[in-house]
């Protein structure tokens, strides 16, 4: 697991008053009772800590643990290529 | 008709974080009033009364921190005293028990908190700002933390909230539209903006609130909460539970009048009504726990407000504020004011009136009460009132009795 991944298990297992260890990448939400509004609080504390933004349209196709570090990886990417083309 | 009693309480005070404590801390005079531990410099005041150390986190479950803030985190300590000593949750299918609540500020902590970063760093809103600051929050996650699914609301009436909520919560279950219900109020206002805006009216104490004094100079703001568990008479005989005190009358009124200066009417109103409601003589009346702020107006007409309803018996009726403890919590001062009441009548125990033991106080001769309590009182307490009376003329005023059987 990345280091993207682990924080962003963290949060999960934060949120959810769980174990990290419990949760696996290919969870769904659904399956760890991560609900919407847990969904928008996650990406809230994620677009936080990274100073990224995750789309809307992006946001709603994430489904699990999976999708959402590959998002942050996304938005991440998105950052550093912003900030390469403006230097 | 049906009778209404208390079997359970919770409280998270500035005295008190569970009624042992508070009960403790009321009847040896322990104040909770404090010097501010982070004063903004540009305050006329430097004591509030807080709930120090309150370990929100522990109280709460994974799924309730990412919503509760503190006034709502108070809701559900509080409830969840009550509902342990009541039993009440095992007792009644939850469609048949309320959850009302009174709650003046709703969730300012995180308001502020939202509210700064936005209009100084601009950028977003946390997306859980809204359930967290809606002042019905603490209703809806006590009802969802014990499965309590019948009325379930938040009175917001300024200071009066508590009682008129614990009223409104009375009148249902002595109606029978439902069995039993939590009740009580919440609040956790003392943000700077809050202080702010207090300090604006010049109507909080630069020293600490000393209620009926003759040299009073204001109120001390505060937060926390208390809720009771209410249900009828019978059932609650029926299963052994522990009955604290019978809730036998209520009142309220308007002055219609000014949004911030009270009349004597108004409250004198809801006195009456809550001895009428209760059919209560005067006579039975043995302690009223007094709204009692601190401040020059409102003391003084809430003497005349006595003095309308009890005439020549208000001179030797016994009356104490206890707000110079646990200062006024807005929202939440009725229903910690109804514990003390509570309290008083299972002990046989008048509380004193907290600042005028002090050395050189004397009660404001221009009250004309001549029991306001200076100390502690035994008494054969029978009877006794609880008054709350909220900028805005809403006046609410709960009457409860020992339960002798």
């Amino acid at each position: 697991m990345n280091q993207v991944a682990e924080e962003c298990v963290a949060l999960i297992a934060k949120q959810k008053g769980i174990k990290p260890e419990e949760i696996r990448l290919d969870n769904t939400f659904d399956e760890l009772c991560v609900d919407s509004l847990d969904r928008v609080s996650l990406a809230f504390d994620i677009e936080e800590k990274y100073d990224i933004e995750i789309p809307e349209d992006r946001l709603g196709q994430i489904r699990t643990v999976h999708d959402m570090v590959t998002g942050i990886e996304e938005a991440l990417r998105r950052k550093n290529t912003a900030s390469s083309t403006n230097a | 008709m049906t009778r209404v009693v208390i079997t359970g309480a919770g409280c998270i005070t500035p005295i008190g974080q569970e009624v042992g404590r508070f009960a403790e801390n009321l009847f040896a005079g322990r104040s909770g009033i404090r010097e501010m531990t982070d004063r903004p410099p540009d305050l006329h005041f430097a004591r509030t009364a807080t709930v120090e150390d309150f370990q929100q986190q522990e109280w709460l479950t994974a799924n309730q921190r990412q919503i509760a803030e503190r006034s709502s985190a108070f809701a559900i300590a509080a409830a969840r005293q009550a509902v342990q000593q009541s039993g009440i949750v095992a007792a009644y299918p939850g469609d048949s028990v309320a959850v009302i609540f009174g709650c003046s500020t709703g969730g300012r902590t995180t308001e502020d908190q939202e509210s700064q970063k936005l209009y100084t760093r601009g950028g977003r809103i946390h997306p859980l700002t809204v359930p967290r600051v809606m002042a019905s929050a603490g209703t809806s996650l006590v009802s969802m933390e014990h499965g309590i699914t019948g009325p379930a609301f938040t009175i917001t009436t300024a200071c009066a909230s508590g009682t008129h909520a614990i009223g409104l919560a009375f009148q249902m279950v002595r109606s029978g539209a439902v069995k039993a219900a939590l009740t009580g109020g919440h609040e956790a206002p003392l943000t700077y903006v809050f202080l702010k805006a207090w300090d604006s009216i010049h109507v909080v104490s630069p020293t600490a609130c000393r209620p009926f004094a003759a040299d009073r100079d204001g109120m001390t703001l505060a937060e926390g909460a208390a809720v009771f568990a209410i249900e009828a008479l019978e059932p609650a005989l029926a299963r052994g539970a522990e009955i604290l005190a019978e809730i036998v009358g209520f009142g309220m009124s308007s002055d219609a009048h000014h949004i911030t200066q009270p009349t004597a009417a108004g409250p004198a109103a809801a006195m009456q009504r809550a001895l009428d409601d209760g059919h209560i003589a005067m006579d039975e009346v043995g302690y009223i726990n007094a709204h009692g702020t601190g401040t020059e107006s409102n003391d003084r007409v809430e003497a005349e407000a006595i003095h309308l309803v009890f005439g020549e018996r208000s001179r030797n009726l016994p009356i104490s504020s206890t707000k110079g403890l646990h200062g006024h919590a807005m929202g939440a001062s009725g229903a910690i004011e109804l514990l003390a009441t509570v309290l008083a009548l299972g002990r046989n125990l008048l509380p004193a009136n907290a600042g005028l033991a002090e050395p050189g106080a004397v009660v404001d001769p221009a009250l004309d009460l001549d029991h306001v309590l200076l100390q502690n009182e035994a008494a054969s307490l029978k009877l006794a009132l609880s008054s709350s009376f909220a900028f805005g003329g809403l006046n609410a005023v709960l009457a409860v009795r020992r339960f002798d059987g």
